[in-house]
């Protein structure tokens, strides 16, 4: 029942691009993997290329010492090797079953065998602890359970193989915790998992080995147990990651307040909040998927309707009603979702970084070469990796698209920055960056309002967190406060 | 997760862009090649009487796709446009000859009531397209929906002004008019230096305005675009008020040439228009699109009619089954562009 994989000397080339170089290694059967390695170190490729989506330059994959060429995913999926994938591929206006079964729909005769497919949907979809109907349209599923029916549609194929790539990464902790349970049960079962997460703990956790990728090579493997996190991290980074976060400098006392919320109503998501923020201050905001954080922000810059509530910036009663009025008050939301919402992909760097504040570069005309230049200085300032300046917004690697998108939310200037999960999906040396130019830009008099779901994140990044839960602002922990269990306890209401 | 190396991704684009500058010259290759193709059929074709007469003709069209590139850049579309053209058009006649005949004894000079008409045309034109723009950002309803109305509103509408059959403009007013159709600039007629400057100032706001960028912006991706303090509504509202004035601007060249309005003015506009924009390498989903190439892709079609006009090959009756072809088969060249 279980399968041994055997890399060969796999190569890998976009047009002249070489993204695996070599790479060799084994997998035995029945065990869990963590495959770890920055953005664009090639895991994924490497995944895919096992998974059947794409086809090696050169080298080659045996499955139980065999030579095999999957021509197809679904080649490799009768062979067992079920990839899961890290964008959602999901059709939203089809029902989770439906979605399921999707290309492999159960036939009775010439028809349709429904009964039969919700059954095996609904057992599924318990494993994984979604409780749902079978029959929901899965465009009414919140991003964690649409995650939820990856999976159960994974566990659907018999995989002998399973290629995990960041499920946790919108999951909440009694989800992911379902999840491990699920993970072990598998493994009990003999199915070889390879887990991609950005989340070391979560590595340190849950695998049997470790296997670390850099630049298109494979560099080191080991036994998770006798592996610390700081290795792994070293390992992954090729230097020595000594400090991920930046120390915190004490507020003063008598730091101006430069921003306050009294009573924000965004109606069904966040209800009755209040909480001020000094300047200098990294504040953040912690809670559940589906607590209400982002919905409360969306409604104070006006992407959503806010029914009542005062904003107070640097002293004056503001009310921006959509988010260029905000933007004029000096205060801007870098979204979570960064190709949905942060980025235009399709466009040039260049015009992703001014597109808030184009005005300054049209005398009426627009200045291309003036465009051209800010492109440089935040190339520099933010340490964006690109080799052509004139390249699309797509062509980045994660961590540096996540560093254009903040570049283009500070252009404007702004008071009062809010960031929503600024380091999701970002490999750990784009994540220490961006920790040390969020105290940067607090040590310049900005506040600075953090929401994510990463605690250790949150507790070494701010200097105070407001906790939500349910559209409500629960608790404000201080420094001496902060620490995860207090956090979980607030956030899901069991202190 | 993508490659990081995109230093190499993009020294390797040398091929790419050469490819991408191949696209973007596709249109004008095959313009060229059927003006190559006409000249060997018929010596006539590559005369400049006869590329002044497809010209002038491609200008009406012409003059609409501009606006209708900023409507499909944008991602919205609009249907009516030969169905406005045609209203704006027995507006204008309407409005004109019932000068003519004086108001409350008065008289106006002729040279006023036309330019009351052409005034009337623009602002007609503008309206029609900003109750567009509002249908569609405020009423939340699609384009292509809202312009489908109003393709059938508009030309009942007409329909009904002439009383099912023709209106005709004054006699002594068409005579002073005729030269805005008929009448040469430095040896060039007056419709296409008006497409020239349509054309020139549609790739300057495209290309060098913040509205410019805005379209395209909004067109890529309005939840971007709506998260990046863009005036998303305001500016959806100026492409389609843009794209009216553009159908007053073809209007007023347009009535001269016969003076009469009916209910058959401006049919099918809308699809060659769309077609020009098409062909000329904007996608329909919007995002990306090149006036220029809305220019290129109005004239190609129009040769398309002139060759078949005058050469004896296929027949005069079936030029929108050539232009048919050509659109789906610069689509298929197109597909999978992205």
């Amino acid at each position: 029942m279980s399968l041994a994989v055997s890399f060969d000397n796999i190569e890998k080339q976009f047009g002249p691009v070489r993204v695996l170089h070599g790479v060799s290694f084994d997998l035995a059967p029945g065990r869990i993997y963590g495959l770890l390695g920055e953005n664009g170190a090639g895991k994924s490729t490497l995944m895919k290329i096992l998974a059947g989506y794409e086809r090696p330059g050169a080298g080659s994959v045996s499955i139980d010492g065999v030579v095999v060429t999957f021509e197809s995913s679904r080649d490799a999926e009768a062979t067992g090797i079920v990839l899961i994938h890290q964008e959602l591929n999901l059709a939203d206006h089809l029902s989770i079953v439906q979605n399921m079964f999707l290309g492999h729909e159960k036939k009775r005769g010439l028809f349709l065998d429904e009964p039969a497919m919700r059954e095996d949907a609904r057992a599924r979809l318990a494993d994984v602890g979604l409780h749902k109907h079978p029959d929901t349209r899965v465009r009414n599923l919140i991003v964690a359970e649409k995650q939820l029916v990856e999976i159960a549609k994974a566990m659907l194929r018999d995989a002998r193989l399973l290629i995990m790539d960041e499920p946790t990464a919108t999951l909440t902790p009694a989800e992911t915790q379902r999840l491990f349970a699920l993970m072990a049960r598998l493994k009990d079962d003999g199915v070889t998992i390879i887990y991609i997460s950005h989340k070391l703990d979560e590595v340190e956790r849950v695998t049997d080995e470790v296997i670390v990728m850099r630049d298109g090579r494979f560099v080191s493997r080991g036994l998770t147990a006798e592996t610390t996190r700081q290795q792994m991290a070293n390992l992954m980074v090729g230097r020595e990651v000594s400090d991920m976060f930046p120390d915190k400098p004490v507020i003063p006392a008598n730091a101006r307040i430069a921003f306050k919320v009294d009573n924000a109503y965004v109606p069904g998501w966040a209800e009755n909040v209040s909480f001020s923020v000094q300047a200098g201050e990294v504040f953040g905001f912690a809670g559940l998927v589906g607590a209400g954080r982002t919905e409360l922000f969306e409604g104070l810059v006006g992407l959503r309707t806010r029914a009542a509530g005062h904003i107070t910036l640097e002293g004056e009663r503001i009310n921006p009603r959509n988010p260029r009025a905000a933007m004029k008050h000096g205060i801007t939301y870098l979204s979570e979702d960064r190709k949905g919402r942060g980025l235009h992909v399709d466009m040039a760097l260049k015009d992703n970084l001014t597109m808030m504040t184009l005005e300054r570069y049209a005398h009426p005309l627009l200045d291309a070469q003036a465009e051209r230049d800010a492109l440089k200085k935040a190339v520099g300032d933010f340490g964006i990796r690109t080799g052509n300046l004139a390249s699309r917004a797509r062509m980045l690697s994660g961590g540096n698209q996540q560093k254009l998108a903040l570049a283009k939310f500070l252009h404007p200037d702004p008071r009062v920055i809010v960031l929503d999960e600024p380091t999701r999906g970002v490999d750990v040396g784009a994540k220490r960056d961006i920790y040390f130019l969020i105290h940067a830009l607090a040590a310049e008099g900005r506040a600075v309002i953090v929401i994510s779901s990463e605690l250790i994140e949150l507790i070494g990044l701010c200097h105070r967190v407001a906790v939500m839960r349910g559209g409500q602002l629960v608790a404000t922990l201080g420094r001496e406060h902060l620490t995860e269990e207090r956090l979980i306890a607030h956030a899901t209401g069991t202190h | 997760m993508r490659p990081a190396h995109t230093e190499g991704v993009e020294g390797s684009s040398s091929l790419g862009s050469f490819a991408r500058r191949l696209h973007g010259v596709g249109p004008l290759l095959g313009l060229v090649a059927l003006c190559i193709g006409g000249t060997l059929l018929n010596p006539d074709f590559a005369t400049f009487d006869n590329a002044m007469n497809v010209l002038t003709r491609t200008s009406f069209i012409g003059i609409i796709a501009v606006g209708m590139t900023f409507v499909i850049i944008s991602g919205g579309i609009d249907l009516s446009v030969g169905s406005m053209a045609a209203l704006i058009a027995g507006s204008m006649i309407w409005i004109m000859n019932a000068l003519a005949h004086g108001v409350g004894g008065h008289t106006l000079a002729p040279l006023a009531i036309i330019t009351v008409g052409i005034v009337l045309a623009l602002v007609l034109g503008g309206l029609f397209g900003l109750a567009h723009g509002l249908l569609v950002t405020k009423g939340r309803i699609e384009p292509f929906i809202v312009t489908l109305g109003t393709l059938g509103i508009f030309r009942a509408v007409l329909t009904w002004l002439a009383d099912g059959g023709a209106l005709t403009l004054d006699n002594n007013l068409s005579d002073l008019y005729g030269p805005v159709y008929y009448a040469s600039l430095f040896g060039i007629p007056v419709p296409i230096w008006v497409f020239l400057i349509v054309a020139a100032g549609g790739v300057i706001v495209l290309n060098r305005t913040v509205f410019g960028r805005h379209v395209q912006a909004i067109g890529s991706n309005e939840q971007v675009a709506r998260y990046a303090a863009i005036r998303v509504d305001t500016v959806k509202i100026v492409t389609y008020v843009l794209l009216g004035l553009c159908v007053g601007v073809a209007t007023v060249l347009y009535v001269p040439r016969l003076g009469s309005a009916t209910p058959t003015t401006g049919l099918l506009w809308e699809l060659e228009a769309i077609a020009a924009v098409v062909v000329g390498g904007t996608a329909l989903r919007g995002g990306e699109g090149r006036v220029i190439g809305t220019v290129i892709g109005a004239i190609l079609l129009s040769v398309i009619a002139n060759i078949l006009n005058l050469t004896s090959i296929i027949s005069v009756y079936l030029n929108a089954a050539v232009q048919g072809a050509v659109i789906i088969f610069v689509a298929f060249l197109q597909r999978g562009r992205r």
